[in-house]
C-alpha cells in the first residue's frame, strides 16, 4: 500500500548539496565572468578593429553595430541585477531567520537556496489580475517605469577597472536622474490601482523619495567636490586602494556624508526602516496591494535589485570602488598593451578589481539586510523630521565644510593623509569595540555560544 | 509645537547613534547564535506523536472488536460527528451487527465527551494528528464496513478488562494505507435521471435534504440530523424505500428546489 510520505531524510543528500553549491557559486561566477569578458570587448574601438571598420564605412553600419553591442551589454547587466535580486531575497530570508532565532527557507535545495527560483515560477504562473475599476493602462504600465528606473542605473555602474557599459561624464548625476523614474512608477501604481491602500502607499512614497533626494544629492556633492568630476570611473580613480585613501576617511565631512547618503538611499529604495509605502501592518502592501503575478514580481525584483545599486553607488563614491590596494589605475592602464585585445595581465588585474568591487558591495548589502532586521519602521512624521531637520542641514554643513577642506588640502596636501590615517584607525577601533560588544551579548545568554550550525 | 533646544537636537542625534550601536550588536549576536527552532518534521529526534503527553486528544480510534454498539458515544457527541447504525443479522436474528460507524474527524472538536460514556473503552483518543487530506471527505473514518458488518461485543458480567488492541495501532494502519491525495468518496448516489451533470448537483443536494424528515419517524433524533447533513451511501441503503424515490421526485423542479426551504429536520423532533 502507498505510504503518505517517504520518511524524511535526516540530512540533505550529497548530490543536492553539490548541485546547490554549484549553482550558488556557478551562477554569479558565470554572469560576472560574462561581464568581465564582454564589457571590454564590446567597446567601439575593439569592434572597429575586429570588424575592419575604417573611415570609409557608412556611419549607419557603425552605429547599428555599436547599438547592438550596447544592447547586448545592457541585457547582460540587467540579467545580473535580476539574478542578484533573486539570490539576495533568499539570503535576506535566511539572515532574518537567524536573527529571529529561527531557520528560514530550507526546503528547496541545500539551505533552501532555490527558493527564489520557486518564487519566480510561482509568480509567473499566477493570474495577472487587473482590478475592475482600475485605470488598466497605467496599472499595467507602472511596473515598467520601476523596472526602467532600476535597469538604467546599470549603464554607468562600474564593476571593475574597465568594466562598465559606458563611462558617462555625468555618471552620478545620470544615476540620480534615472532612479527618480522609480517613484514615478510607484506613484502611478498607487494611483491607478483605485484602492485607498495603494494610493496611500503611492503618496507616501512620493513624499519620501522626493524629500530624501535632497540630502542624497547634497551628500553626493561631497565626493564630487573632492574628485572634481561627476564620472563614476573618475570618482573611483580619484581614490586609492588602501582604506585611508578612500574618500570616506580622507575628509571627516565625507564620513558623515557617507552615512547621510546611505540613509537617504535606504529611504529611496523603500527599505526598512523607511518601508512606509508598503507598510504591511498599516497599508496591506501599500502601492503593491492590487498587484499579482508577474507585475508583482517585477516590483520586488527592482526592490531587491536596488540593494545592489545603492551599495554599489556608496562603494563608488566613498569606499574606493574597484581600486586594488597597492596597484594604481594607471599601472593597470599601462599593462593593457597596444593590441586590439588587451594583454593577459590586464585581464588579470581587471578580474581582481571585479572581485574587490563585488566584495565591497556585498559587505554593504549585508549591512542593508542587517539594518532591516534591526530597526522598526519609523512613523511618517519621524521620517519627514529626520530628513528635513537632521539630514538636510547636516548635509549642507558637510558640503560647506568640504569646500573649505579642499582649499585647505590645496595649501597643505599632507592634511588628507593624516586625516585618512586617524579616521581609519578610529574606524578599526570602533569595529573592535563593536565586536567585543557582540561577544558580550552572546556571552550574556548562559551557555549560548557562538554557533553557526542548525542551518 | 514646543521649541527644540540645541541640547535636545544634539541629544537626538547621539541617541540615534547609540541606539544603532546597541541594536546592531544585539541582532548580530543573534545572527551568530543557534536558532531555537527545530525543523518539523525532519529534524525532530522522535516522531512528534511520541513526544506528546499520554492524555493528548488526537484523532479518535474505535476498536470494533470490543464495541458494544450502545451508541453512547453518538449521543454524547455535542456536534454530531459520530453516526452509528445497527441492524439485525440476517443469519442470526438474535445478533445485532453494526453496519455503520462513521466519525467525521473534520467536524470533531476533540472534546473527549464520547470517550467517557464508552463502557468498554472501544472509542479512544489517540496521539495521532498528522493526517491532512486533500479531500475533506476522506477525514470521515468508517470503523464499520457496510458490506461486512461487525457483531456487537457482549460484555461478560463483572468483567474488569476488555481485550483492546494497542491504542493507536488500528488508526496508524489506516492512516498509512490512505494516500493524502486520494480522491474523496462519492457520498451522493449518481442520479439515474440526470441528463446534464451540471443540473444534477443542486437537484441531488435538495434530494439529500428531503428524505431526512421522512426518516425521522423511524430513526433516532440524533441520527436524523446526521442523515440530513451527511446522507452517506450506507445510510441511503438502509433507508431503501425512501432514498431511490426522492431524487426522482426532486428532479423535475431541480432549479426551484432551493427556493422553498424543506422543513428543517430539527423541527418537531421532540414529538
Amino acid at each position: 500500500m502507498p505510504v503518505n510520505y517517504p520518511p524524511a531524510p535526516k540530512h540533505t543528500p550529497r548530490w543536492m548539496i553539490a548541485v546547490t553549491l554549484a549553482a550558488m557559486v556557478g551562477i554569479p561566477a558565470l554572469i560576472l565572468g560574462a561581464v568581465l569578458v564582454a564589457t571590454p570587448l564590446l567597446q567601439p574601438g575593439v569592434l572597429d578593429a575586429a570588424l575592419g571598420f575604417g573611415p570609409e564605412t557608412s556611419p549607419w553600419t557603425r552605429d547599428l553595430v555599436y547599438v547592438a553591442a550596447v544592447l547586448g551589454l545592457g541585457f547582460l547587466m540587467v540579467n545580473f541585477g535580476a539574478i542578484f535580486s533573486g539570490a539576495i531575497s533568499w539570503y535576506e530570508r535566511r539572515v532574518a531567520g537567524r536573527i529571529q532565532s529561527r531557520i528560514g527557507p530550507n526546503r528547496a535545495g541545500f539551505l533552501g537556496f532555490f527558493v527564489w527560483i520557486a518564487d519566480a515560477v510561482k509568480m509567473i504562473l499566477k493570474e495577472d489580475l487587473v482590478p475592475a475599476e482600475a485605470d488598466a493602462l497605467l496599472f499595467r504600465a507602472a511596473p515598467y517605469f520601476v523596472l526602467v528606473g532600476f535597469a538604467c542605473t546599470f549603464v554607468v555602474l562600474p564593476f571593475g577597472h574597465s568594466l562598465a557599459v559606458t563611462d558617462l561624464d555625468v555618471g552620478i548625476f545620470y544615476v540620480t536622474s534615472v532612479t527618480a523614474l522609480t517613484v514615478v512608477g510607484i506613484l502611478i501604481s498607487g494611483w491607478s490601482s483605485n484602492s485607498k491602500w495603494a494610493l496611500f502607499g503611492g503618496m507616501r512614497s512620493a513624499a519620501q523619495v522626493i524629500s530624501y533626494e535632497i540630502p542624497a544629492g547634497l551628500a553626493i556633492f561631497v565626493p564630487v567636490a573632492m574628485a572634481g568630476t561627476l564620472s563614476m570611473q573618475g570618482l573611483i580613480r580619484a581614490q586609492g586602494g588602501f582604506p585611508w585613501e578612500w574618500f570616506a576617511f580622507r575628509n571627516p565631512a565625507a564620513l558623515v556624508a557617507l552615512f547621510i547618503l546611505f540613509t537617504s538611499q535606504l529611504a529611496e529604495a523603500n527599505r526598512t526602516p523607511f518601508d512606509l509605502p508598503e507598510a504591511e501592518s498599516e497599508l496591506v502592501a501599500g502601492y503593491l496591494s492590487e498587484y499579482s503575478g508577474f507585475r508583482f514580481a517585477i516590483f520586488f525584483l527592482c526592490e531587491w535589485g536596488n540593494i545592489w545599486v545603492l551599495s554599489a553607488i556608496a562603494v563608488t563614491l566613498f569606499l574606493g570602488g574597484w581600486q586594488i590596494p597597492g596597484v594604481t589605475a594607471e599601472q593597470i592602464d599601462a599593462v593593457r598593451g597596444a593590441a586590439t585585445v588587451p594583454a593577459l595581465a590586464w585581464w588579470g588585474w581587471n578580474a581582481l578589481s571585479l572581485v574587490v568591487f563585488t566584495a565591497k558591495t556585498l559587505v554593504l548589502c549585508n549591512v542593508v539586510v542587517w539594518l532591516r532586521w534591526t530597526l522598526p519602521r519609523i512613523r511618517v512624521d519621524q521620517m519627514m523630521g529626520l530628513c528635513w531637520k537632521y539630514l538636510v542641514p547636516i548635509a549642507f554643513g558637510c558640503l560647506v565644510f568640504t569646500l573649505f577642506w579642499q582649499v585647505g588640502v590645496g595649501a597643505r596636501p599632507q592634511l588628507e593623509a593624516i586625516t585618512g590615517g586617524v579616521l581609519f584607525a578610529g574606524a578599526v577601533v570602533l569595529a573592535l569595540l563593536f565586536g567585543r560588544r557582540v561577544r558580550l551579548n552572546i556571552q550574556a545568554v548562559q551557555g549560548d555560544k557562538f554557533d553557526l550550525s542548525n542551518w | 509645537m514646543p521649541k527644540e533646544t540645541v541640547e535636545q537636537y544634539i541629544g537626538n542625534v547621539t541617541d540615534t547613534v547609540s541606539s544603532f550601536w546597541h541594536g546592531l550588536s544585539i541582532t548580530l549576536s543573534y545572527l551568530l547564535r543557534r536558532p531555537i527552532t527545530t525543523q518539523y518534521p525532519d529534524r525532530t529526534e522522535l516522531p512528534v506523536r511520541d513526544t506528546l503527553p499520554p492524555r493528548y486528544r488526537g484523532f479518535l480510534e474505535v476498536d470494533a472488536s470490543i464495541c458494544t454498539g450502545c451508541q453512547a458515544c453518538e449521543r454524547a457527541c455535542p456536534i454530531g460527528c459520530i453516526q452509528i447504525n445497527l441492524e439485525k443479522d440476517a443469519a442470526n436474528p438474535k445478533l445485532r451487527v453494526v453496519t455503520q460507524f462513521d466519525i467525521d474527524e473534520a467536524k470533531c472538536m476533540f472534546c473527549g465527551l464520547c470517550v467517557e460514556p464508552c463502557p468498554t473503552g472501544a472509542i479512544q483518543h489517540t496521539r495521532e494528528f498528522e493526517a491532512s487530506q486533500r479531500s475533506v471527505r476522506n477525514l470521515t473514518f468508517r470503523w464499520a464496513d457496510p458490506e461486512n458488518p461487525f457483531p456487537v461485543y457482549k460484555v461478560v458480567k463483572g468483567a474488569e478488562y476488555f481485550p483492546r488492541a494497542p491504542l493507536g495501532s488500528i488508526l496508524r494502519a489506516r492512516l498509512e494505507a490512505k494516500r493524502w491525495d486520494a480522491p474523496g468518496p462519492e457520498f451522493l448516489p449518481p442520479d439515474p435521471n440526470a441528463a446534464a451533470p451540471k443540473k444534477a448537483g443542486p437537484g441531488a443536494k435538495a434530494a439529500a435534504a428531503k428524505p431526512a424528515p421522512a426518516k425521522v419517524a423511524e430513526a433516532k433524533p440524533a441520527e436524523a440530523v446526521q442523515a440530513a447533513a451527511q446522507t452517506a451511501a450506507p445510510a441511503e441503503a438502509t433507508a431503501a424505500p425512501v432514498a431511490p424515490a426522492a431524487p426522482a421526485a426532486a428532479q423535475p423542479d431541480g432549479g426551484a428546489a432551493a427556493a422553498p426551504t424543506p422543513p428543517n429536520p430539527g423541527d418537531g423532533q421532540p414529538a
